[in-house]
Order: structure tokens, then C-alpha cells, then sequence
């Protein structure tokens, strides 16, 4: 069943011949025999999901784009900065061939004539596969004017940002693209209908476009049928952290996630048990490493329902010698870093978590810091322009959720440690304390001494 | 990015020491785009950016492939790399300079020819890349031919820990490889020929 990774170590698939010889660019020429709407339809069809982390249907998000004929974009999303995804640079590197097609294929459905492809700088090999293989499809005329004789005129660019993870983010992409500093954009207007240089402008990741030419070929109705009912296709998956063969693979959405950690990765090291693992990447809520949760189906909607998601694709597994208060700083100082500081819940709140985060590792911190810390995170969700703070929120609430009792024995063993002595429980006091007192106040003795 | 905290100078009681925001020098008037007449740029500086100029509908979007040519042809974004880049793209430099201090890659400060970017985040950490960090700080020493830092996500965890070297991806690092990067930056080889990422098969072929 594999699409993208069907020949993969062939190192001819990168060049213009293995790929044609694979069956490579048939589908461009029958998607030019057909009517752009028709194509739109095999997407609409296909159910296809975008692999980029929020999971809408690709071809729903084409069809918001307008019809006419006004300057659109396509812009394919290759800034793979998300911590634990790598399948991006995989594919490009080895195939890039087929994201050209799939990209030809997608500005011929909405009408679109320029087109980009934003890596992120630090691909730099990938970059430069990518611009050997545009430079080969340019000349056997798949991309520029009129291509293969229709009237279909692409013009495709490699543009290299230069490091920033926030570029991930549609909007913020767009700005870079603009050559500004990457902050987000408000939305509305979407991207779709005033996107890049005030024009309609689609945006899709690149496993999606690269999955274009499949749901050609295996046509719309057929590629829905496979994987799950609301999730359709096959995913990479890449896999990370505390497991035996960490890499990228293929699987059929909808296979057990026991299957990928344990049965293709080979699961955590000889004697190490699964203490938490991202389903999504970094910036999906973690789940416990129970039986409960490993045996989830691998799709969007049943993640969801467990309370995270699949995001990118990217599992990291964390077994059980690490310190999940460690994770959570990585996590946290992660975001800290990336935020833009356009929106202040997220410039301040990636800040605040890391600096409690920190409390809590040296000790200083009590037990009703991690009820502040939760509270942070709620107030950071839903309440900026763009995503970057949810991303950290979400994993955070989830560990504090899901391991507190862990953070309170590394916070009374790291006061002891330092000779503070144990933790007394606060009440709140009013302006100084968080919102969330620990006890009724009638409770506790006033003469106490307060940590 | 966002400034990290750390870096901002303060008092032992914690206030900031003034001035370190301090943008703008108002005694002076502001910058304005370069006079190409008595703005000197090389010539291949001038080719390099006007083709990535013309990439674009709108010139601006050539800003970060600009910033990547003068840096590679300056050592780091330098008042007078960026004033060149600004006199081609009749931009000002205030505006280019807003741009290099946004993103990781570009460097506003001196720094060494040799980027070493050691990723240092969740999926690395856990195999160990905190040490590795360290190792490859010591090996490469005070050389100031090198720029070690440590990088968020660089995007190749089934390698993990990894560094980038000069844009070469090599892992899974052990605490000797970093001597070894160190020792091949500096004889001009290819960097760790055994642990390339662009040499490895997919997990999943």
C-alpha cells in the first residue's frame, strides 16, 4: 500500500528518467486533458486530509478558492520545523519529482500560475534537490508557459527561508514569503481568499500536494477507500526518541498505533516501558504510555477523540528513565524561543511556563504552582492570532494533566534536595496568589508560615 | 525571536540595566536608502540579488534570499553587508535589518565561518544531545573559525543527536564525532563521511 515510499531508496526516483519511468508525470498529462473542476472533484472525492498538522480536507480548502481569472498562488508549506517530523525532508530529498507534479497538478485545478515552494534554510541538500529537479522538469516543459501544449502556464520558485519555526504557520509563511519578519495575520481574510500579495492563495504541506498524483491515479472514489472512514490515504509517519529503529514510515491511516511503535520501530529499548509519547509532534497533548492509549487506531479522528491529535504525523516516545519535568521545560523553552512576540498570551506565556517550569525543577516551586501553570495554558488557547502558543499549551496541561503526581514527587524531592524543607499548601491570597486556591481558607492554620 | 531573558543585562536586584533597548540613536537622522553612487557592492554581489529579485512580483520577497548571499560573501550580516543588499534592493537598511535579527540563521554579531547547529531539542535531548552540545563546544574550543549553537528542531530526529555542519547533516553523533567534525571542517574534507544523513536508506523503505 505504499504511495510515497513505494521506491523510495532508488536513488533514480530523484532524477527526471527513474521517476518518468515510474509511471512520473502520466498524471499531469491526464489531469491537463481534463477540465480543472473535474480534477477539483477527484480531490473533493479523495477526502484527503492536509498533513501539515491541522488535518482539513484538501479539497475543500482548494474550493474556497475563488474561480476567475485574478493572480493566484499556490504556495506548498516545506518549512518542517515542527519538532519530531522529518517526513517532509525524506520525501523531498528522495522524491521530488512527484511534489513537483502534485504542485502542477493543484495550480491547474485552482487556476493558479505562480507558484512557491517555502523550504526552511537549514534543509539545505533537500533545497538543492529540489532545485536540480525543478531545473529538469523545466526543461522537458512541465513547468513554464503553456505546459505540454495546453493552456496551463506555471511558474514554480524554491524559496529558502532562514530558520523560524513560526513560518510553519500559513499566515506567518506568507509574510516571509514577503520578504517581511514571519509574524502571523489576522484571519479572517484567510489565506484563500487574500493570501500571498493580497491574492487567492493555497496552501498545502507537502506529503498533501505529494499525495495529489496518487488520488489521481487511483482516482478519488478509490483512494477514499483507503485507510478510514473520515481519514483517508496512507501517512508517513515519522518516529522518534526512545525507540529501537526511530524513521519514517508508511502506514495505512487507521493502524493501530501498537503497530507503528512496536511492530515497525521496535519500541522502547530492552527493559524501558513507554512513559508518554506525542502523537503529533511537539506541539500535540501527550498521552500516557498505557495500553488504553497505544491501542488507538492511527487517524485523525480517533487521536482526537483521546484528547490530542495527529498533527504532522510525528510520534516521539518517551520512556520511562526520562524525567517528564525535563520534557516539559524542552518543550516549554522550545516555544519560548519560536514564539514571534506579536501576541502577548503567547510572548508572556511561553515565558511565564518556562520560568515556573524551572521553579519546579530546582525545587522551588509548590504544588499549587503547577494549578497557576494549568491556568496559564488556558488563557494562552484560543486567544492569539495563530497557533505557536496552543502548541505549547496543549502538551503542558496534558503532562500536568496526565503526570502530575510525578511533578509533585520531583518538586518535594527537589526541595529536599536543597534543604527547603516541604512544601506548605497556600491559600489564596488575593492578588498575589493564582486563581486557583488549594484549600478553603477556613481550613488552614493563618499562623503557618507560607512558602 | 523572542529576547531571551537571559542575555538581557540587569542589576543584582533584577531591574534592567538601562538602555539595553534602547533602538535608535536620535541624534542621528534616520538611515535612508542607499546611494548606489557611493554605496560600493561587488559585482557579483549586485548579479546574485538582482536574480533573486527577479524570482518575485514583488522585489521585497528577495529580502531573505539576499540576506543568505551577503552573508555568505561578508561572514555575517554586517552594517555594510546589509547596506549593500539594501542599495541593490533600494530598500532601506533599517528594513533588512529587521528582517536578519528575526531569523535564526542570520547572524547581526561576528561570528565564525564554520556554522556547527547541534539540535538540541525533545526528540535529540532524549538520546542525549545536552552532552553532545557540550562536547562539541569544548572540541571546537576558541577556534574562531566556528560557530557552534544549539538549534531547535532541525528536522532529522531518526538521527538523533544530530548536528548540522555547514549544512550537512550528520548523526547519530557519540561524544568522539565531535573531535572528528572538527578535525574534517579543518582539513577541508567532507564532514563525517560515514554519518551523512543524505547517505542513509529510509527506516521504512
Amino acid at each position: 500500500m505504499k504511495q510515497l515510499f513505494a521506491h523510495i531508496d532508488d536513488p533514480e526516483l530523484a532524477t527526471l528518467d527513474g521517476y518518468s519511468r515510474r509511471g512520473g508525470y502520466e498524471m499531469l498529462r491526464m489531469a491537463l486533458q481534463m477540465e480543472p473542476q473535474d480534477v477539483l472533484q477527484e480531490m473533493l472525492d479523495s477526502g484527503v486530509r492536509g498533513r501539515g498538522g491541522a488535518g482539513f480536507a484538501m479539497g475543500k480548502k482548494m474550493s474556497f478558492i475563488p474561480k476567475g481569472t485574478m493572480d493566484k498562488y499556490l504556495v506548498c508549506n516545506a518549512d518542517e520545523s515542527e519538532p519530531g517530523a522529518f517526513k517532509d525532508r525524506e520525501l523531498m530529498q528522495k522524491n521530488p519529482h512527484q511534489l513537483i507534479e502534485g504542485i502542477i497538478i493543484g495550480a491547474y485545478a485552482i487556476g493558479a500560475n505562480k507558484s512557491f515552494i517555502f523550504i526552511r534554510g537549514e534543509y539545505q541538500y533537500p533545497a538543492d534537490v529540489l532545485d536540480a529537479a525543478l531545473a529538469e522538469a523545466r526543461t522537458a516543459g512541465y513547468v513554464g508557459e503553456r505546459i505540454l501544449g495546453s493552456d496551463h502556464t506555471l511558474d514554480l520558485v524554491v524559496h529558502r527561508g532562514a530558520g523560524a519555526y513560526i513560518c510553519g504557520e500559513e499566515t506567518a509563511l506568507l509574510d516571509a514569503l514577503e520578504g517581511k519578519r514571519g509574524n502571523p495575520r489576522l484571519k479572517p481574510p484567510f489565506p484563500a481568499v487574500q493570501g500571498l500579495y493580497k491574492g487567492p492563495t493555497l496552501i498545502n504541506n507537502v506529503e498533501t500536494l505529494m499525495n495529489v498524483p496518487v488520488v489521481m491515479r487511483l482516482g478519488g472514489a478509490e483512494y477514499a477507500k483507503i485507510g478510514t472512514e473520515t481519514s483517508t490515504g496512507t501517512k508517513v509517519v515519522s518516529i522518534s526518541g526512545c525507540v529501537q529503529r526511530p524513521g519514517n514510515y508508511e502506514v495505512v491511516l487507521g493502524t493501530p498505533a501498537r503497530e507503528i511503535i512496536f511492530g515497525l520501530a521496535g519500541g522502547p529499548p530492552p527493559g524501558r516501558t513507554i512513559k508518554a509519547w506525542f502523537p503529533g509532534g511537539s506541539s500535540a497533548p501527550v498521552l500516557p504510555g498505557t495500553d488504553e492509549y497505544l491501542d488507538l487506531p492511527y487517524d485523525f479522528d480517533s487521536l482526537a477523540k483521546a484528547g490530542s491529535m495527529l498533527g504532522s504525523g510525528s510520534i516521539i516516545i518517551v520512556d520511562d528513565s526520562i524525567s517528564i519535568v525535563d520534557v516539559a521545560l524542552k518543550t516549554a523553552k522550545f516555544y519560548r524561543h519560536e514564539s514571534c512576540g506579536k501576541c502577548t498570551p503567547c510572548r508572556e506565556g511561553t515565558n511565564w511556563t518556562v520560568r515556573m517550569l524551572e521553579r519546579v525543577q530546582t525545587g522551588e516551586a509548590t504544588p499549587m504552582d503547577l494549578d497557576i501553570m494549568a491556568s496559564v495554558q488556558e488563557q494562552i488557547i484560543g486567544n492569539c492570532l495563530c497557533v505557536l502558543g496552543d502548541s505549547m499549551a496543549m502538551p503542558i496541561s496534558a503532562m500536568i494533566k496526565h503526570f502530575r503526581d510525578e511533578f509533585e514527587a520531583h518538586i518535594k524531592e527537589a526541595r529536599e534536595a536543597n534543604g527547603l524543607g516541604a512544601a506548605i499548601p497556600q491559600v489564596n491570597r488575593g492578588r498575589q496568589a493564582g486563581p486557583y486556591p488549594m484549600l478553603d481558607p477556613a481550613d488552614v492554620d493563618p499562623t503557618a508560615a507560607v512558602a | 525571536m523572542a529576547i531571551d531573558p537571559t542575555e538581557v543585562p540587569r542589576f543584582a536586584h533584577g531591574s534592567r540595566v538601562p538602555g539595553w533597548d534602547e533602538a535608535a540613536d536620535l541624534s542621528k537622522d534616520p538611515a535612508v536608502v542607499p546611494d548606489p553612487a557611493t554605496t560600493p557592492v561587488p559585482d557579483h554581489v549586485r548579479i546574485a540579488i538582482a536574480a533573486q529579485m527577479a524570482k518575485y512580483p514583488d522585489v521585497r520577497s528577495a529580502a531573505i534570499p539576499a540576506l543568505h548571499i551577503i552573508q555568505r560573501e561578508h561572514g555575517w550580516c554586517s552594517p555594510t553587508a546589509i547596506e549593500q543588499a539594501a542599495c541593490v534592493m533600494r530598500l532601506t537598511p533599517a528594513y533588512l535589518t529587521a528582517v536578519a535579527t528575526f531569523y535564526d540563521m542570520f547572524s547581526t554579531t561576528p561570528k565564525g565561518r564554520h556554522d556547527v547547529y547541534v539540535c538540541t531539542n525533545i526528540s535529540c535531548s532524549l538520546r542525549g544531545a545536552d552532552a553532545i552540545y557540550q562536547e562539541m563546544l569544548s572540541a571546537a574550543g576558541d577556534d574562531p573559525d566556528f560557530h557552534v549553537q544549539s538549534f531547535e528542531c532541525l528536522g532529522a530526529c531518526d538521527i538523533a543527536p544530530m548536528a548540522s555542519v555547514d549544512g550537512e547533516y550528520v548523526g547519530p553523533l557519540d561524544g568522539d564525532d565531535c573531535a572528528r567534525i572538527v578535525d574534517d571542517v579543518k582539513a577541508g574534507r567532507a564532514v563525517l563521511p560515514d554519518k551523512q544523513l543524505r547517505k542513509r536508506k529510509a527506516a521504512g523503505a
